[in-house]
């Protein structure tokens, strides 16, 4: 296993490689076609480089280790907007999220419907590519159209385009409160509508759940102490009339779950992700015969566990969207694409954008399919 | 500002390129007379102009694609265009080129509540968006300055932002998804109304890349529904500094306000003597701008005028009515107008850390003397994308020159202290040569690359956002 400590040391691994590397943060997300080769790990690039709580960025090695980053924000009382989903559990993976990986991986939380994905926090990135190149794009700044958004590009590319050492993101001061929504028992399409309801008002929501096993549905407010209430209130007087509060910690936990998909933990079988039109979802579901599901992005982002021989794009491609399968036997993986299948057109520019970015094609190959 | 000699050989066959976009339209979709062409010879960078070969004005992306396949067949340059208010240049033609205009595709497709998006033509203006959705409570969130004008496809392919960018990102966070017509014609749809790729992430390339990889047709927009309300609050300073620093803390106290703006004297003076918003004659001035029912802005503007009266303002001035609050706006959405009854003017588009302001002002008044040129500040503070507004006599020999040197200067300075050359206008032919100050020759090759990708002829606004000496050999081998 490779370990480099700077970029020039990673940069020259990567120019001298005489094979397919596999390129891995901390190991934690196993996700995608198995991919043979050399591990290449950006684990010992480490360090916050810049941070300056003044403008909401910060800037770090990509091997930095996630919870050093949540850290040194919260000294400050900031986090990073788009709460990443921790894999570990759901995976069965250990080790140590880097920064890298979750910008590797694009991976977004509950806020995502607020906020962003990660690729909206992410100001600018330095990587090698392919050929051991180091390149950068973007900046710290967090308004930037300098030249083409490549920052977009790297945020999931998984590897495949180049090996991230340096990432820039927006952070986010952490609100004075938080409070949660809560109804049980509800069928899946009273809960999305109820969720679209609460998306659709003028209370920025920041996160609308489901999970199937309970029918339980969230709603998240988060802001001052003050505002929160009145929030509280009015959505109380409307999209969720009846719902309990949930406040603070018992607040925080029911997110922390949705984040990490708990409810699918011990699952058995493939595990899915979706992105669908969000009033698609009980539709979906009930076409997959209502497995168990944990629903997020007020249904438009849909975790599920299927039988492994299911088809499930078959069934998914009458409705739109698309789907990922994050957790299958290596088996599994190798004859069902992980990542959903582009059409032609599409296809033949990730191909070429490839060949451009990794023309030796030793980045993670195949990995993305 | 140079621009490649056009090919001769296309200026000969300008009839028979004509005759088949014709063929392939309806009529009066195609522009060639000399003097009508003319309306098309710049954007809103009116120093340079030059008319095009022609123009083609389709209303369906199956016309868009019927125009490039016939260009693409031809090795015509195309240059795509929404409204043409781009400051950058970023609509300029070459005589060459075939305008490829989208502002008759206006059409509202598809508007969805539930699930929060519209879809639209691209020609459709960025005011008109919001629009639609207005007596719903709904909005689309990006606001540049020139909103009432700017078209959806001009705004994808700047990436623009505008003043409430720093709550709501700009457009490249608000756009789901796009139907878009590549240099061969082939229409392909990225994204929709899911959220994210499952893929590469094309929609995010695509966007801010200037007209330079495909040209978009329609759009899937995030909507929001709209705030209960919003108030601005004004502040004064007697130092940029200050101003800066209490900026900073605002930021930091973790209340976000929608919009933070700064304005700096010579800005104030301007816009007292244009519009007379009854602005404060002191050194720097913010309007800061919150949102929510009225008891939660009463509670976020209390917590920003403590921060303030910490920094001892000459000036705090609350709103307590719509009135009030369009006074408080007034000065600022007249500085440009005010700006420009001075004298012509150029607008700048750097970006910065915010904690650079104070040097960087500095700076810039320095270069001002230097040059003997006056300028005016004003800046989307809250995420320090400044708008030097340097004045200039067009009609002086030698004026233009120098203003291009100043704000050349001012750029590099950006960059210098960790910012970049343009944060919402993009980099058109305006920044193009200054890109090599951003970025190292090999960071400038990889991107043109992914524009090899996606139109290997580079035939698409191809005199653009690179430094003609950078895409020179890429361009000739096209041709």
């Amino acid at each position: 296993m490779m370990t480099p400590t700077n970029e020039a040391e990673l940069a020259g691994l990567v120019a001298g490689a005489k094979g397919a590397l596999r390129i891995q943060g901390g190991g934690t997300r196993d996700i995608g076609a198995p991919v043979e080769g050399d591990v290449l790990r950006t684990s010992d690039l480490g360090g916050v480089t810049l941070y300056e709580p003044g403008a909401l960025t910060l800037v770090a090695q990509a091997g930095t280790p996630l919870r050093d980053v949540e850290a040194a924000l919260a000294a400050e009382g900031q986090r990073l907007a788009f709460e990443p989903m921790d894999h570990r559990g759901l995976l069965g993976t250990n080790g140590t999220s880097t920064i890298g990986g979750v910008v590797a991986a694009n991976v977004s939380g509950p806020r995502r419907i607020q906020v962003g994905a990660c690729r909206d926090s992410l100001l600018g990135v330095r990587f090698v590519d392919g050929a051991g190149r180091v390149l950068k794009n973007g900046g710290r700044v967090m308004k930037n159209v300098t030249g083409y958004d490549l920052v977009k590009l790297m945020a999931g590319s998984w590897g495949t385009l180049g090996v991230l050492t340096e990432v820039s993101l927006k952070v986010q001061a952490i609100p004075e409160a938080e409070a949660t929504l809560v109804a049980e028992g509800l069928t899946s399409a009273e809960a999305i509508a109820a969720l679209s309801a609460a998306l659709g008002s003028p209370y920025d929501v920041s996160g609308a759940a489901y999970v199937s096993k309970e029918g339980k549905a969230l709603v998240r407010l988060e802001g001052l102490h003050s505002s929160v209430q009145y929030r509280v209130k009015q959505l109380q007087d409307g999209a969720c009339a009846g719902w309990s509060i949930a406040e603070g910690v018992k607040s925080a936990s029911l997110w922390h779950d949705v984040r990490d998909v708990r409810a699918l933990a011990d699952a058995v079988g493939a595990i899915w992700r979706l992105s669908v039109k969000p009033t698609d979802a009980p539709a979906v579901l009930e076409k997959l015969g209502e497995p168990d599901a944990v629903c997020d992005w007020g249904g438009g982002l849909i975790w599920v566990a299927v039988p492994e021989d299911l088809d499930l794009r078959a069934i998914l491609s009458a409705v739109g969207g698309h789907a990922t399968l994050v957790k299958a036997s290596e088996d599994v993986r190798r004859h069902v694409p992980v990542f959903p299948p582009e059409p032609a057109a599409l296809a033949a520019i990730s191909r070429g954008l490839r060949a451009k970015f990794d023309p030796r094609g030793i980045l993670n190959p195949g990995k993305m399919g | 500002m140079q621009m490649p000699d056009p090919d001769r050989a296309i200026l000969a066959r300008k009839d028979r390129i004509v005759a088949r976009l014709r063929q392939v339209l309806p009529e009066h979709a195609v522009i060639s007379d000399e003097v009508e062409t003319r309306a098309y010879e710049c954007d809103a960078l009116t120093a340079y102009r030059c008319p095009p070969l022609a123009v083609a004005l389709p209303t369906t992306t199956q016309e868009v694609s019927e125009i490039l396949k016939v260009c693409h067949a031809e090795g015509v340059p195309v240059v795509p265009r929404g409204a043409g208010t781009s400051l950058a240049g970023g609509a300029m033609p070459t005589a060459d080129s075939v305008i490829l205009g989208v502002a008759r595709m206006n059409d509202v497709l598809e508007t969805d509540y539930d699930n929060r998006f519209i879809r639209v033509q691209t020609g459709r203006t960025n005011l008109s968006v919001s629009g639609a959705v207005e007596e719903d409570g709904f909005f689309y969130a990006p606001d540049p300055s020139s909103q009432l004008a700017c078209a959806i496809a001009g705004n994808i392919a700047m990436n623009s932002g505008g003043a409430h960018c720093l709550k709501y990102g700009v457009t490249t966070n608000n756009l789901m998804g796009v139907t878009m017509v590549m240099m061969d014609g082939e229409i392909v749809e990225i994204g929709g109304a899911h959220l994210d790729a499952g893929g590469l992430d094309l929609l995010g390339v695509i966007c801010g890349s200037e007209g330079q990889l495909g040209v978009v047709t329609e759009a899937t927009l995030r909507i929001l529904h709209k705030p209960e309300g919003a108030r601005p609050v004004l502040m004064g300073f007697d130092s940029n500094e200050v101003a800066g620093q209490c900026v900073s803390d605002i930021i930091k106290s973790g209340i976000l306000p929608v919009a933070i703006e700064f304005m700096d004297r010579p800005c104030i003076r301007a816009t007292e003597a244009f519009a007379g918003a009854g602005y404060p004659d002191c050194e720097a001035l913010l309007i800061v701008e919150v949102e929510g029912s009225d008891a939660e802005i009463d509670a976020q503007l209390e917590r920003i005028l403590a921060i303030a009266r910490r920094h001892n303002p000459v000036e705090l001035r609350e709103s307590t009515s719509a009135e009030e609050s369009a006074r408080i706006w007034l000065g600022r959405k007249s500085a440009f107008g005010a700006m420009g009854q001075i004298n012509d003017y150029m607008c700048l588009d750097g970006t910065i850390p915010v904690s650079q302001l104070p040097h960087v002002l500095r700076r810039i008044g320095e270069l001002s003397k230097e040059y003997g040129l006056d300028v005016g500040n004003v800046f989307h503070a809250g995420d320090g994308n400044m708008h030097p507004l340097i004045l200039f006599d067009a009609n002086k020999p030698g004026d233009l020159e120098k203003c291009e040197a100043f704000g050349a200067d001012i750029l590099r300075l950006c960059v210098e202290v960790g910012g970049c050359l343009t944060g919402e206008h993009g980099v058109g032919i305006e920044k193009r040569d200054l890109m090599v100050d951003q970025y190292a020759p090999e960071d400038l090759e990889i991107q043109m690359a992914v524009k090899d990708v996606f139109d290997p002829k580079w035939l698409l606004n191809p005199a653009k956002v690179f430094p003609l000496r950078s895409s020179e050999a890429r361009r000739m081998a096209a041709e």
